[in-house]
């Protein structure tokens, strides 16, 4: 079986999987509307005074609603002991962590990105940033799906690595918050996002390229 | 050739070697920090722009300089270990990932401290200083994961990762200065050629650094010998040089 | 100090402060270590 077909089984798998669980797959969701409902609520500001902080609280959000996914990433299958038959599988260990990785991203980043509309009016974002937006929480959620990946390897079948996974994961990814809230923030203001979200692409390049060795290789670590 | 190399790997010579070493850097730190520090508060002249207060510069500097050396040290000894399965080279990246961290602590607070009267605020979301925070987190984040497991070769091997992973914010605090517009000022000291200061300031500035870097290393080599102690409790070796 | 003394002395009471610690932490690691190995040696000792 060429690796090709070997990712489309994986990733096919992980949506069906995914699909029979509705709400396992509908909570980070959900909670990315909480989240950043609570912020105006707690903040008690205009509409118009919101969209200030709208980028930073929009990008916060998605950051720990993803945090949340990323647990399962790894965790059902190690449990059930079917990483452990991938790993057997005579597949390259970093090929099924791609397609594993991208199956999760089409499962929550996407998602995020679509509902992210919704949030961006509540907080009051003009519809002008929009498209700025999408760039830098499509390219953003990439990037975390990717570091997660590396963190959910490390954290595989550690009692309360929920934990540990953020810990792991959120310092390596405030460069890609910092930029992303960055280019929203200089679309709102009329600036030219250009900048920040070439940077943004150029994180995400770096990270999918690397991450995925690093991963199997903690896979392998965590597994053994 | 490479029998001084399996030397370097095996765990009574590098418990002996860090047994003889640790007074003589001990004595070296005591005397370059002695020197750095008396010169440096009594007898460099104050900063025409920043008065006294410049006078952080030399504890601030080396911490900070630590906190990256021993991140660096942290991961290549992870590397070591992960690479070339040299279980040393675990020992030594657990020895040395609490120090550096209390020295990212250091170098934190002292710079927070300096930023008040010169910035007028004790924080800033500029890219040095989040960078370094972000040092921090990935030393508590590294000690917290190889403390995680059961096993503490598998703690060891995916703290290696992680250390690894983490290095590439290394080059990121230490070129941010350079590659954006940060409140934090440039290089000072690194210049090659002349220097920005003058010799007075400069000579206490480097002998703490070397101060630092001695007493690193004698700490190091402290934490070292009890972590070669603890992975190796069930060896042969262990009995005589414990009881000597 | 010119008027900063109140920054000047806290960074060096603290960085002061952190040598230190790393001194007993590291002398503290060392001694566990010692008789966490004394104590197996023992251990394993008596079992011959």
């Amino acid at each position: 079986m060429s690796a090709t077909r070997a990712m489309i089984l994986v990733v096919a798998r992980e949506l069906r999987l995914s699909f029979r669980r509705p709400d396992q797959l509908l909570q980070p969701l959900v909670f990315f509307l909480i989240v950043t409902t609570l912020f105006p609520l707690g903040l008690n500001l205009q509409l118009s005074l919101l969209k200030d902080m709208a980028p930073g609280v929009l990008w916060t959000a998605a950051l720990l609603s993803s945090l949340l996914s990323l647990e399962s990433l790894f965790k059902g299958d190690a449990d059930d002991g079917t990483l452990e038959q991938l790993v057997l599988s005579g597949h390259s260990l970093t090929v099924i962590v791609i397609a594993k990785t991208a199956a999760h991203w089409l499962l929550s980043g996407a998602a995020l990105v679509l509902a992210s509309p919704l949030v961006a009016i509540a907080l009051g974002i003009p519809v002008a940033a929009f498209g700025t937006m999408f760039a830098s929480l499509v390219l953003g959620t990439m990037t975390l799906s990717w570091l997660g990946s590396i963190g959910a390897a490390l954290t595989v079948g550690l009692k309360r690595g929920n934990v540990l996974l953020s810990l792991i994961v959120l310092p390596l990814a405030m460069p890609m918050l910092i930029f992303g809230a960055g280019a929203t923030d200089r679309a709102i203001s009329g600036m030219s996002p250009a900048g920040a979200l070439y940077f943004l692409g150029s994180l995400c390049l770096f990270t999918c390229t690397l991450a995925p060795f690093a991963a199997s290789a903690a896979l392998r670590i965590t597994l053994e | 050739m490479w029998t001084w190399f399996y030397r370097l790997a095996s765990p009574p010579f590098v418990y002996r070697t860090a047994g003889t070493l640790t007074p003589w850097f001990m004595a070296a730190a005591a005397v370059a920090i002695g020197y750095g520090t008396i010169a440096g508060l009594l007898f460099a002249p104050p900063d025409y722009q920043q008065g006294d207060a410049f006078r952080i510069i030399y504890v601030h500097a080396p911490s900070a300089w630590l906190s990256l050396f021993a991140y660096t040290t942290l991961a290549v000894a992870g590397a070591i270990g992960l690479i070339w399965r040299i279980k040393m080279g675990h020992a030594v990246s657990a020895a040395t990932a609490p120090i550096g961290a209390s020295f990212t602590l250091a170098a934190l607070l002292t710079g927070s401290l300096w930023g008040r009267p010169m910035w007028g605020t004790y924080w800033a979301w500029d890219p040095r200083l989040t960078s370094e925070l972000i040092l921090l987190f990935l030393y508590v984040g590294v000690m917290s994961l190889r403390a995680a497991f059961d096993d503490p070769g598998r703690g060891d091997r995916a703290a290696a990762l992680l250390g690894i992973v983490g290095v590439v914010n290394v080059p990121i605090i230490h070129y941010s200065v350079v590659w954006w517009n940060s409140l934090h000022q440039g290089a000072t000291v690194a210049k090659i050629g002349k220097p920005a200061m003058p010799g007075s300031m400069l000579w206490p500035l480097l002998a703490m650094f070397l101060g630092f870097m001695c007493f690193y290393g004698a700490v190091l080599c402290m934490r070292l010998r009890g972590e070669v102690l603890n992975r190796e409790r069930q060896s042969a070796w262990v009995r005589e040089a414990i009881q000597s | 100090m010119g008027g900063y003394a109140r920054f000047v002395w806290p960074c060096y009471a603290f960085v002061f402060g952190v040598l230190a610690w790393n001194l007993w932490a590291a002398a503290r690691y060392q001694a566990e270590a010692r008789k966490r190995a004394l104590r197996s040696l023992a251990m394993s000792g008596d079992e011959r």
